[in-house]
């Protein structure tokens, strides 16, 4: 301990999980109009290798720092991409940032999606509005590990054909063999030749073998609660049905205790949880 | 009953998810009220505010329910998909169609007259009942997909932790 008045001149103790990496602003893509995806590159040269489902905290130098899924290939380690919509001050600032622009980055955090599980059954990806980002990267592997899956399914909501992310990847996809994709929306016009209705309406006419599937949800979570609800009601075995949370990160790692859910700390423990710890959490309001 | 391969009314109804398991003395009655119709791609099953004489159970096809905004065109509020009936207001005065209903593509429906089951479930209550346990579910669902619609859920958030 140094006494009052003299300086310590030890470098700066800071746990490696709170300390940010630099990264670099490799390319920046408008999604939508509040939507950007940024793909980063680790300035030390050090990939990030990250499991599909992780997130990162990212920091905006002078404005701060906020927690957001990584949406690109976990098989591509040499950049890091993220998809992130301007809801406050960090991800505005974030959304602004332009090529060659610096970020601090510390992760990947969290949990991951249980691909293996899926391997010899039929997969279901559920997502609602931006959660099909978080999702992205079971997109990725699935399409790596076809041939070890029975089949694959995307079922997609959102609020308007107009902000359907990925659009041009969503396309694509439906045209992969043994690949579905399922897309309704809240409200449309006429030039509209897709569902409109929310996501849960589809659910029972895609589903192939219920019990022999794994369904991966993401998105808002009144969605994700009736889109349990829906899955288990078509036989989905509720252990199979897992879910991407999300609460007020603040740390990341479980030290300061912002994104509690019941006995959860979601950055820790999860985001990614098997439907029957958080189902009843869901409907209790005061968490 | 089956005639080679074609099949007979009842049958058809028997073999639509929402009749699926009922009597075969229901679906025999409900039969003399039913007819096959088919609707080219962009024609309309009915308008909104003309009566609601004829409702239909999609086999193949999907149907929009629009309504017409000003300054807004028609705007598609809900798809009726395969498996599923087309209109509910026939159950219940003024008997008229709320909404407008659009072939998207090609659509083949079971039409039922509606005047004519609205007779046999009063004529047998018994009935009666079983046809509108049948329908509850449709309006139960609809009235919870318009809720949670109402909801505007993938709105952007004014302020959350994981922008998503």
């Amino acid at each position: 301990m140094n006494a009052i008045g003299q300086l310590d001149r030890s470098p700066l103790q800071i746990d490696s999980g709170m300390l940010p990496r630099p990264f670099v602003v490799r390319s920046r893509r408008e999604e939508m109009s509040d939507c950007v995806t940024l793909e980063l590159a680790a300035l030390d040269g050090e990939p990030l290798a990250f499991e599909a489902g992780q997130f990162t905290m990212l920091y905006v130098h002078g404005v701060g720092e906020v927690a957001i899924s990584i949406s690109g290939d976990p098989a591509v380690s040499d950049s890091l991409i993220h998809t992130i919509r301007a809801v406050g001050a960090v991800s505005q600032a974030l959304c602004g940032l332009s090529e060659g622009d610096r970020v601090g980055v510390r992760g990947p955090l969290g949990n991951s999606w249980p691909l293996e599980r899926a391997v010899g059954k039929h997969l279901m990806i559920v997502a609602g509005g931006l959660g099909l980002a978080p999702v992205r990267p079971i997109i990725y592997w699935a399409l790596a590990n076809r041939d070890r899956l029975k089949s694959i399914d995307i079922v997609y909501g959102t609020r308007a054909p107009d902000q359907i992310l990925f659009a041009p990847q969503l396309l694509g996809l439906s045209t992969t063999d043994g690949l579905r994709v399922g897309m309704t929306v809240d409200l449309a016009d006429q030039d509209w030749r897709g569902q409109v209705g929310v996501v849960t309406d589809l659910i029972p006419s895609m589903l192939r073998e219920p019990a022999e599937t794994v369904a991966m949800v993401c998105g808002p979570e009144i969605m994700m609660r009736f889109t349990g609800q829906a899955l288990a009601a078509a036989g989905v075995p509720a252990e199979e049905i897992f879910l991407s949370m999300e609460r007020n990160m603040k740390c990341g790692i479980g030290w300061c205790g912002h994104c509690q859910l019941g006995p959860h700390l979601i950055c820790r423990d999860g985001p990614v949880f098997p439907y029957p710890a958080v189902r009843d959490l869901m409907s209790v309001w005061e968490l | 009953m089956t005639d080679g391969n074609i099949k007979s009314m009842p049958d058809i109804l028997a073999e639509h998810p929402l009749f699926a398991g009922l009597d075969k003395e229901i679906t025999d009655l409900l039969g003399g009220c039913a007819g096959n119709a088919h609707f080219a791609a962009g024609t309309y099953l009915f308008k909104a505010e003309e009566p609601a004489d004829i409702f239909y159970l999609v086999r193949s096809g999907d149907v929009a329910l629009e309504l017409s905004m000003p300054g807004r065109g028609k705007l598609v509020v809900d798809t009726v998909r395969p498996g599923h009936a087309v209109g509910a207001s026939w159950i219940l005065p003024p008997y008229r169609w709320r909404f407008d209903a659009r072939a998207v593509g090609d659509v083949r429906a079971t039409g039922i007259d509606a005047a004519c089951l609205r007779k046999k479930c009063d004529d047998d209550p018994s009935m009666g009942y079983q046809v509108l346990k049948r329908f509850l579910p449709v309006v139960a669902g609809r009235l919870q997909s318009t809720r949670l619609r109402l909801l505007d859920l993938y709105a952007p958030p004014a302020d959350v932790g994981r922008a998503l």
